[in-house]
């Protein structure tokens, strides 16, 4: 007798893209903001990033990322509460991973990137998968439209190839308003083609003064 | 005193009917260093004294933030008080995680209260030996509580607890009719000098007293010793001015509660007649 199978999923995919992308003293964090299902929008105007001293922004099952958020929230407040400060960007990546791999048998289905600026002050990414794989990396992309993205930011950032030996230092020699620039331009070339992507493009810059969000249209359609 | 008797076990009565391993608890609460707390109707403010053990240690943390919107001054035990904002913090973080909303200040305290009740009922465990002034601000307004280590507690509009907190308690006395109304800088200063009045001679300096304040629109915090010596400097140079201050009104005896500012429960009086958590 063949195996009974399930007639409903646990999860659903919101669709959307995310990227980050390190400089030598700032960090670029971006998503869309619309979020679908199936071939239905159901808001133009969501919000897939969240910050404390680092940015993390995700893609994938909505309801997940929430959770996933208000989990890593509460262990932010509790890290606060003892240690009086922050979680770096290194730390708060480790706890992301574990939380992840927490639920190893029944995953958030959330795609993830983490950017921030390390305890140097130099920029620093770090892209996930579902049950918490990491790596620390000088640009990333999840997502609907990571797969038109990245070979596009392979070609433009001018990192250094991963592959070289030795190992180099991956963030992009690029300036930071020539990597919003390009941030930007990467986008609108995504939404073109993904159909997931689009309506409002949400950008968070974090460098040595702060962090500050801004706001670009894309396509609505 | 011969209580000696019925005090070994938390779980003996006395046959007046007293529970005296629980006013001994309350007892440590009154060796501690003294810690004060005022309210406006938008604002509250804890402050506490700083007592290090010698010139070389540091002093002991008195004052903790438990969330944005709830803080706590302890005096007693402070290995107890650390315990019990631990519990407090996670209550809240709980509380924000299931509703996204903020713990009210009312229901955290009846939690740390029951809390404290159990161990005044159970033959294996001690009271706590801290009392707590909980300072916090939700939908209802701004509230400042006192959790006993009986288990009682009670809302007030101003109180002091701790070593020669009756000096302050007199001061906010004469003054708390007042500080509904207060700006978020009178509630400050007003703090600062009842803690001047528990000092009794001592110069008054901000290394030796911390200020918290939490308000509308303004999250939990300690204020830094700067700003604190800035609103000292200010009041000291005025009052070299003056002519030296009147005697306070007629005291008000063995009343050791201050005033309420709601229609809660009355403190307990320091009467040896009476039990002190019997309301």
């Amino acid at each position: 007798m063949p195996k009974e199978q399930a007639n409903w999923s646990p999860y659903d995919n919101n669709g959307g893209s995310c990227f980050a992308v390190a400089g030598a003293d700032y960090c670029v964090i971006a998503a869309d903001t619309r979020m679908s299902t199936g071939y239905n929008i159901l808001t133009r105007d969501t919000q897939k990033s969240v910050n404390y001293k680092c940015v993390m922004a995700s893609s994938g099952f909505q309801a997940d990322v929430k959770a996933l958020q208000k989990h890593l929230a509460a262990r932010h407040l509790i890290y606060q509460h003892q240690h009086n400060k922050q979680m770096s960007c290194p730390a708060m990546a480790q706890l992301l991973s574990n939380t992840l791999y927490y639920k190893r048998f029944f995953p958030y289905y959330s795609f993830n990137v983490l950017g921030g600026l390390d305890n140097e002050g130099k920029g620093c990414v770090f892209t996930y998968d579902a049950v918490g794989s990491y790596e620390k990396v000088g640009y990333s992309s999840q997502g609907s439209g990571s797969t038109l993205i990245m070979p596009f930011l392979d070609n433009q950032l001018k990192s250094p190839s991963p592959l070289l030996l030795p190992a180099r230092d991956a963030v992009t020699p690029l300036a930071e308003a020539e990597a919003i620039d390009l941030v930007k331009t990467v986008f609108a070339s995504a939404s073109e083609r993904d159909i997931y992507t689009g309506d409002k493009l949400e950008i968070v810059v974090i460098n040595a003064d702060g962090i500050r969000r801004e706001y670009m249209d894309l396509r609505k359609d | 005193m011969f209580r000696n008797q019925y005090d070994t076990d938390v779980t003996t009565w006395s046959p007046a009917g007293r529970l005296f391993q629980v006013e001994y608890a309350m007892e440590a609460v009154k060796q501690g260093s003294a810690a004060i707390g005022l309210r406006s109707k938008t604002h509250v403010v804890l402050g506490c004294v700083n007592k290090a053990n010698s010139e070389l240690s540091s002093h002991q943390k008195k004052i903790f933030e438990v969330d944005d919107h709830i803080g706590v001054a302890i005096a007693g035990l402070t290995a107890d008080g650390r315990v019990l904002s631990r519990y407090m913090r996670n209550e809240c973080i709980n509380y924000s995680f299931t509703y996204e909303s903020p713990l009210p200040v009312g229901r955290l305290v009846v939690q740390l209260a029951d809390k404290a009740q159990v161990c005044t009922q159970r033959s294996w465990k001690r009271p706590y030996g801290v009392g707590l002034l909980v300072a916090g601000l939700d939908e209802s307004g701004a509230h400042l509580y006192y959790n006993c280590p009986s288990g009682n507690y009670f809302e007030y509009q101003a109180f002091a607890i701790g070593s020669r907190s009756q000096a302050a308690k007199t001061y906010l006395e004469r003054r708390f009719e007042n500080f509904t109304d207060s700006s978020r800088d009178d509630l400050v200063k007003d703090a600062i000098m009842a803690i001047r009045e528990t000092l009794q001679g001592e110069t008054l300096k901000s290394s030796i007293c911390t200020i918290a304040v939490v308000g509308a629109g303004e999250p939990f915090h300690v204020l830094d010793q700067g700003t604190v010596q800035q609103i000292i400097d200010t009041f000291e140079t005025a009052a070299e001015q003056e002519d030296p201050a009147t005697e306070p009104d007629a005291a008000t005896g063995q009343e050791a509660a201050a005033e309420q500012g709601t229609a809660a429960d009355h403190g307990g009086s320091t009467d040896e007649g009476a039990a002190p958590m019997d309301i």
